[in-house]
Parts: structure tokens; C-alpha cells; sequence
């Protein structure tokens, strides 16, 4: 058991978090009161690699695996939740179903623009009345002639109004039994009949896009197919163990962020004559929260190196999302209790890290859905 | 052309330093590359990207100095050198480290040195100028732009906040200002790349040194932390009462009157 990070893994977090403290940490309070997604930073970080960190070079990536990435994840939501959320979509739900299940054709087509940086790439799973159960999916995809014919909507799509192409789940038959089959198909975002519109005004994580979209009888040739096409249900389920990953991370960098403010605050903040950080009443907080950030990232590192490994993380990979999510909440809200009025106001950030932090307990799979994922792991 | 940079490894800027013992404690602490020499290795991968070459970051150190010159081939430099002084150098200073860079320089055909202004640790900015003389090369120091053109160099030196324009010729040692250029994040393809890019480790030994030839002219008496800063005075009453006090206080109290 070695718990030591290789040179490269430290290179990259050391890199990473440099580039978020000079570049993303100045503008983080701007991109969230005005709810603006930042392109150019999106660019940079393409420039720097990190949008290909997980895939290998032939691919255009970096050749990096899912513990840099994961520590990259973390060091940008450190600073910045709606960066940080950006990111992680667009290599885990953009970039990686690409790589996992496209044909090399589509690899060196749609991928090696994601995984250099220049492009981002979305995944369309939700629909207004097919959330959690992905099963319920309204959209379909008719095959004539040489092209699918997608007509439906999805809600909710991270990045969806800045990707060069949407990976869009559709049903494409029934099976035996009568039961849908969903596919996966890779939809450019210039198809005519394809409507993408970003109005939500959004609790957290303001400055991630968020998009719906509306497909008319979009048309695409059948070779954007994406994997199995009996599959695209169980594909979907592997990439969103994989986004679990990520979104862990995430949560583990605004835990981070949020004790990093109130332990700085409490040992300067002074009452009764002495910094606050003497009281017991705040010290157990900030154990609290050292602890549980710990445990935390020990768990998103395991299922990474279980998912580098080429082991089964699913289970893993839920416990990481549902435990350090959960902490990331809890973390941001005590923050904002050491901080007390200060706290609240959007200058001091913590309110901003609890926002940010809600949106990890839904995305990706409510905390409610990780428990399922669990418990299905222990054989109920 | 044959581009070199001596590079130190600091504490990292964010670091509380303390002290047991009469030494700075380095257990547990974060080290960088000196922030000045972060400059040194941007300039040197530019003149090497307009003039061709190679760019080799020499470090004196120890084990954990590698960190610092795989960051430094990440960035773009070709080759890293590590002169590992753990086992020999005791005490060292900026004569001991003269002399182990001047022994390593010997058979070496240099165009350019580049080094930071000064190392944010002991900010002594000797070893740059030191090594120029051991070399009898020209040096300048503090620069802000570099400019090469064959053998000419055109060179401005920051000067206490004003430009001198300097025209020297290679072969040449510069140390560099902030200013100068504003240093890259090593990107992902750079640090994957860093993996297989040489990196060399010598012993003083390898440089046909012992202890003795590198023996530090300067002695440490006494290490220390600054006074921490007191609270200030809040002067109060009419102005005129005011300004009497203060100027009182600044006779009797901070005597600087």
C-alpha cells in the first residue's frame, strides 16, 4: 500500500492549482453573480492540457490518468464550483463515453478536438420527465435510410450551449420483451432542428452553462451511433461511475476551500479577548471538517486507482460522490456559521461554496440514487 | 546554442518559517523553484526556441531537488543536472557553491548562463556574478529584456526602478528581474514529457572536488526571526497636542529624531 502520489501526479496538482489561484480564484465571484461562463479560461486550460488529462496521447490527451485528473477536478473547485463543475463534465460526460465506447473514426473525429482543447462536448441524458429514472427517456431516434431522426427534449445539460456536439440518449426500438432500448448518439450542435436555449437562473454553480434543448427532426448519419446500440442504457451507467469520480473531487475541493476560509478566519477573528480558534465550539467544528475532508479524498483516490487499476469502483465511485458531496454541504454551511455575519455576505465566498456545494447532491445522481447504487453493490 | 540555468529550490512563499535549534526547520515544509529563477528557465526556453539550442537547469541540492528539475523540464527545458551535496556539504555558501558550478563549467562550452536576481530564501545575489568571474565571462545583472543578435547582446538592467540599456557580447551571465517575461504553467504534455527527458545526478566527487575545496568562508552566528510587529500608537486630543507627542515620541521612543 502506497499512499504517495507519483512526481508527475504532484507536477500536475502543483501546475493546476497555481493556474486556478492566479487565473480562476480573481474572477471567481464575478463568473457567479453575473453567471457567466468563462470561455477564456476554458481555452487556457485546453492549452495546458488539462481538458485531456485521462486519455492517452494518441488520442490528443495527456496521457494522465483518473487520479491527476480527479486531483485537477479538486483544485479548481477549490477556487471556483462552477469552473470546477465545467470541467469536470466536459472530460467526464463530454469527453469520455467517446473514448470508452466510440469507434476509432469517431475517437479521432469527436474526441482528439475535446481532448486537445478546442472543443467541449456535452451529454444529454436528462429529460423533463426522465431524471433518476433514465429508463423513461421520451426522446427517440428513427433509422431511414442512412440517418437517425431524433425528435425529443432534454433538461439540464451542462455546457450544451458551448459544445461542438452533444451525446444524446434516445430510444431506438423495444426489445424482446417490449421494453425501450436507449442509444447514444453523437448530435453536432450545428444539426438543423436542433434548439439550445439557456435561461435557468440557477441557486449554485452560476457560471457553468446549463442548457436545454429541443431536437426536431434532427437528422445525423447512422455512423454517429455511439457503442452498442442495445447498450446505451448500461454505457451510460459506466459513464456516470466514471462522473461520479469528478463530481467527488469537486466536492472535495470545495470542502477544502470552505475549511481553508473558516480556520484562516477563526484564528484571526478575535471575541472575548482571544481569536475564536481557541474555543472549543469552533475547534470541534473545524476537526469536524478537517476530518471528514480527509476522509473524503482518501475515497475519491481510491476509486480512482481502482478505476486506473481496471477494477470494479462502482460501489466506490458512489461512496466518493454521496460521502464527499455530502461533506462538501456540510462543510460550506459550518464555514458559514465560523464566519457568522461575515459569512453571509458574497464577499467572504463561503455562502457561494454551500450554493455551489447543493447542486453536487443532485447532479450526476441524487445522493438518494448513490444509496441505491450502493445497496444494489451489497446485494439487495 | 548552449543555453544553462542555475536554479535553486526555496521554501514556498506560503510557508511560516520557524526555527529550533539556531536552524530554519525544513521537515514538512513545501519547497518551489525560486521564484527569480522562474524567470531564468522562461528566458532561457525562448532564446532556445528563437535561436536553437539547448536549455540544461543546474541545481545544487539534494534528493528532493529533483521535484524543482522535473517542474523545469516540464516548463521546456531539454536536460537537468543535480549536484547532490547531501552526503558532503555540511555548511555551504555562496563561495562552496561557486566552486562546485565553476568545477562543473570547466569543460563545458557555454553561450549563455541564466540565473535569478536573487534566491528569496538568503537573497545574497553573489553566486551569478561569482561564477561570471570564475569563468572571466561579462555578467549583468537585474535584466528585464533580452535581446540576442549573433554575437551581440542588448540588454536592459533594471536599476533601482530606472532602465540602463547595456550592450555586451557572448558568451554571457545574465540574472533576471521580475519583468522580464512572465513564466509558463508547465502544461500536461510537458510534465508527461519530463518523464523522459535526461536528468543527471553528480557527487562533488564527480567534479574532482572533496569537502575541503569547497569549505564555506562565511559562519552562521545566529539565526533568528524579525522582532514581531507591535500594535501601533492611536494619538489622540487636539492637533496641536498631537503633533507634540509624536514628535517627542519620535525623539525618545523611536529615537530616529
Amino acid at each position: 500500500m502506497n499512499f504517495e502520489l507519483t512526481k508527475e501526479q504532484e507536477m500536475t496538482r502543483k501546475m493546476v492549482r497555481d493556474f486556478a489561484v492566479d487565473k480562476i480564484k480573481p474572477r471567481a465571484i464575478d463568473i457567479d453573480t453575473k453567471a457567466d461562463f468563462p470561455e477564456d479560461l476554458f481555452k487556457e486550460m485546453g492549452e495546458l492540457g488539462l481538458l485531456g488529462i485521462p486519455f492517452p496521447e494518441e488520442e490528443g490527451g495527456s496521457g494522465g490518468d483518473t487520479v491527476t485528473y480527479a486531483l485537477a477536478v479538486e483544485e479548481i473547485g477549490r477556487v471556483c464550483g462552477s469552473t470546477g463543475l465545467s470541467y469536470a463534465a466536459a472530460v467526464s460526460l463530454g469527453s469520455s463515453p467517446i473514448y470508452m465506447f466510440g469507434t476509432d473514426e469517431q475517437r479521432k473525429k469527436f474526441l482528439k478536438p475535446l481532448a486537445e482543447g478546442e472543443a467541449l462536448g456535452s451529454f444529454g441524458l436528462t429529460e423533463p420527465n426522465a431524471g433518476s429514472d433514465a429508463g423513461g427517456t421520451k426522446t427517440t431516434a428513427n433509422l431511414e435510410g442512412d440517418e437517425y431522426v431524433i425528435n425529443g427534449e432534454k433538461c439540464f445539460i451542462t455546457n450544451a450551449s458551448y459544445a461542438k456536439q452533444i451525446i444524446v440518449t434516445a430510444v431506438t426500438g423495444k426489445d424482446s420483451r417490449g421494453k425501450n432500448i436507449i442509444s447514444a448518439i453523437i448530435v453536432p450542435t450545428d444539426s438543423p432542428g436542433l434548439k439550445i436555449s439557456d435561461n435557468y437562473d440557477k441557486m449554485g454553480v452560476r457560471g457553468s452553462n446549463t442548457a436545454e434543448i429541443v431536437l426536431e427532426d434532427v437528422r445525423v448519419p447512422k455512423e454517429n451511433l455511439l457503442g452498442d446500440p442495445d447498450a446505451g442504457f448500461k454505457q451510460f451507467l459506466r459513464t456516470l461511475d466514471g462522473g461520479r469520480i469528478s463530481i467527488a473531487a469537486l466536492g472535495v475541493g470545495i470542502a477544502q476551500a470552505s475549511l481553508d476560509r473558516a480556520l484562516a478566519y477563526a484564528k484571526e477573528r478575535k471575541q472575548f479577548g482571544k481569536p475564536i480558534s481557541s474555543f472549543q465550539a469552533i475547534q470541534f467544528k473545524l476537526a469536524d471538517m478537517a476530518m471528514e475532508v480527509e476522509l473524503a479524498r482518501n475515497m475519491v483516490m481510491k476509486a480512482a486507482w481502482l478505476k486506473d487499476n481496471g477494477k470494479p469502483f462502482t460501489k466506490e465511485a458512489a461512496y466518493a460522490k454521496l460521502f464527499a458531496t455530502e461533506t462538501a454541504t456540510r462543510s460550506a454551511n459550518q464555514a458559514i456559521q465560523i464566519l457568522g455575519g461575515y459569512g453571509y455576505m458574497r464577499e467572504y465566498e463561503v455562502e457561494r461554496f454551500l450554493r455551489d456545494a447543493k447542486l453536487l447532491e443532485i447532479g450526476e445522481g441524487t445522493s438518494e440514487i448513490q444509496r441505491m447504487v450502493i445497496a444494489r453493490q451489497l446485494g439487495c | 546554442m548552449n543555453i544553462y540555468v542555475l536554479m535553486k529550490k526555496t521554501f514556498d512563499t506560503e510557508e511560516k518559517i520557524q526555527i529550533s535549534d539556531g536552524k530554519i526547520e525544513t521537515d514538512g515544509a513545501e519547497f518551489i523553484i525560486n521564484p527569480y529563477d522562474e524567470y531564468a528557465i522562461e528566458e532561457a526556453i525562448k532564446v532556445r526556441d528563437e535561436h536553437g539550442g539547448e536549455v540544461t537547469v543546474v541545481t545544487i541540492g539534494d534528493e528532493e531537488s529533483e521535484s524543482q528539475l522535473r517542474t523545469a523540464l516540464a516548463m521546456g527545458a531539454d536536460k537537468a543536472v543535480l549536484i547532490n551535496t547531501e552526503d558532503d556539504v555540511e555548511e555551504g555558501d555562496q563561495v562552496t557553491t561557486t566552486k562546485i558550478l565553476e568545477a562543473y563549467f570547466e569543460d563545458k562550452e557555454v553561450d549563455l548562463i541564466l540565473a535569478g536576481n536573487v534566491a528569496i530564501d538568503e537573497a545574497s545575489g553573489q553566486v551569478g556574478p561569482r561564477l561570471a568571474a570564475k569563468l572571466d565571462i561579462p555578467y549583468v545583472t537585474t535584466i528585464t529584456s533580452l535581446e540576442i543578435d549573433g554575437d551581440t547582446v542588448k540588454i536592459d538592467k533594471d536599476v533601482e526602478g530606472d532602465v540602463e540599456k547595456v550592450e555586451t557580447s557572448l558568451p554571457l551571465l545574465v540574472t533576471c528581474q521580475q519583468g522580464l517575461n512572465e513564466p509558463r504553467y508547465p502544461s500536461l504534455p510537458g510534465i508527461m514529457k519530463a518523464k523522459k527527458k535526461p536528468l543527471e545526478e553528480l557527487e562533488i566527487d564527480d567534479l574532482d572536488l572533496d569537502e575541503d575545496d569547497v569549505e564555506a568562508s562565511t559562519e552562521t552566528v545566529e539565526v533568528f526571526l524579525p522582532p514581531e510587529k507591535e500594535a501601533g500608537k492611536v494619538l489622540e486630543g487636539e492637533t496641536d497636542e498631537q503633533v507634540k507627542e509624536l514628535v517627542s515620541l519620535l525623539k525618545t521612543e523611536a529615537k530616529v529624531l
